[in-house]
């Protein structure tokens, strides 16, 4: 079996080029471009929606791209338990369409944030993750407006008792701060997951942090967690790893 | 038909522009500004239909696309005059 990954390309879509490059050229796989007007997801094995601005952002980010056709068939493939990764704006699409409970709010300072920020590892028993250790803190760009993270009190106690955090924003040594929580999202979360374990969304870019020569590589975990989890030996392991981090 | 759909943050949720402007209308000096909600207004023309009919249309466009219930509330109101003013 030949694993595909496909990235779907938004009007205002800008990292989608970058993360093409990473999956296609950085990890060497085969990897599409999907039309958000098409109806047909190529037969890829991981749906990757990236980073830009989808439709200017107008009335909320994310909120018209979730209308788009190609969405119909990424609900599906994420209902069959298909691998769905949202990089920031990709993300904000996947709250809007409900497929990751909560939304997003302006960042706190109302500044567009763009610079490097430290995350740390809380689920490494996922999909995306499973290269990594629990614990351990990457260092990634975000670029983003509205990126302060917000569910209700039961929704959020419910994400947490659920272990669907996988990434909060740290300091460089891990420790979750106030002072780390550059956008201010609620318990510093700046990636999740469902409660299936296979649709995740975070905010930080790991398609600008996988290569040495753009000053970090430790965003390449993520993708290789993903590779790992499609290989065909760990096929039927891919989905007991997602259930676990469930019932942690 | 014409409406003014108002969405704004929910009380519970904290809006960082609306404080923002309080902020700043507070160092302009006027004191007596409480608090401050920021909110989008849409205008929207609809075909000619019953009151109830253009209720029930305008719950389900506020709720699916308009306002992000899970942070947003919304109301609205029927305005008189012609399109445009």
């Amino acid at each position: 079996m030949t694993m595909r990954f496909g990235v779907v390309q938004f009007p205002g879509s800008n990292c989608d080029f970058d993360t093409f490059h990473v999956l296609k050229n950085v990890l060497k796989q085969d990897t599409v471009m999907l039309w958000h007007k098409d109806h047909d997801l190529q037969e890829v094995n991981c749906v990757v929606l990236p980073g830009g601005f989808s439709y200017g952002d107008y009335l909320r980010s994310g909120a018209i791209a979730r209308f788009s056709p190609l969405m119909k068939e990424v609900k599906a493939f994420a209902r069959k338990g298909g691998l769905v990764l949202g990089i920031c704006n990709g993300f904000q699409v996947l709250l809007e369409l409900g497929l990751l409970p909560g939304a997003m709010l302006r960042n706190k300072n109302l500044k567009f944030l763009c610079q490097h920020v430290h995350i740390r590892v809380e689920n490494e028993r996922t999909p995306f993750t499973r290269n990594a250790r629990a614990g351990q803190v990457l260092r990634i760009p975000i670029a983003h407006f509205d990126g302060n993270y917000y569910a209700p009190p039961r929704g959020l106690a419910d994400i947490e008792r659920s272990r669907q955090v996988v990434f909060r924003y740290c300091d460089a040594a891990g420790n979750v701060t106030e002072e780390a929580n550059v956008n201010g999202s609620l318990h510093n979360i700046a990636g999740l997951m469902n409660k299936d374990g296979n649709v995740f969304g975070l905010m930080p870019h790991p398609e600008r942090a996988s290569e040495a020569l753009l000053g970090s590589e430790d965003g390449r975990v993520i993708f290789e967690s993903i590779v790992l989890s499609l290989a065909p030996r760990s096929k039927s392991k891919a989905p007991s790893a997602a259930k676990k981090a469930r019932h942690d | 038909m014409r409406v003014r759909i108002l969405v704004s943050f929910k009380d519970s949720v904290l809006d960082p522009q609306g404080q923002t402007v309080k902020n700043a209308l507070h160092t302009m000096g006027y004191a007596a500004v409480r608090d401050v909600r920021q909110g989008k207004v849409f205008e929207i023309e609809l075909d000619k239909m019953t009151m109830k009919e253009a209720e029930a249309l305008l719950a389900e466009i506020a709720h699916k696309v308009l306002a992000n219930p899970i942070i947003e509330k919304y109301t609205w109101e029927f305005i008189k005059g012609p399109a445009g003013k």
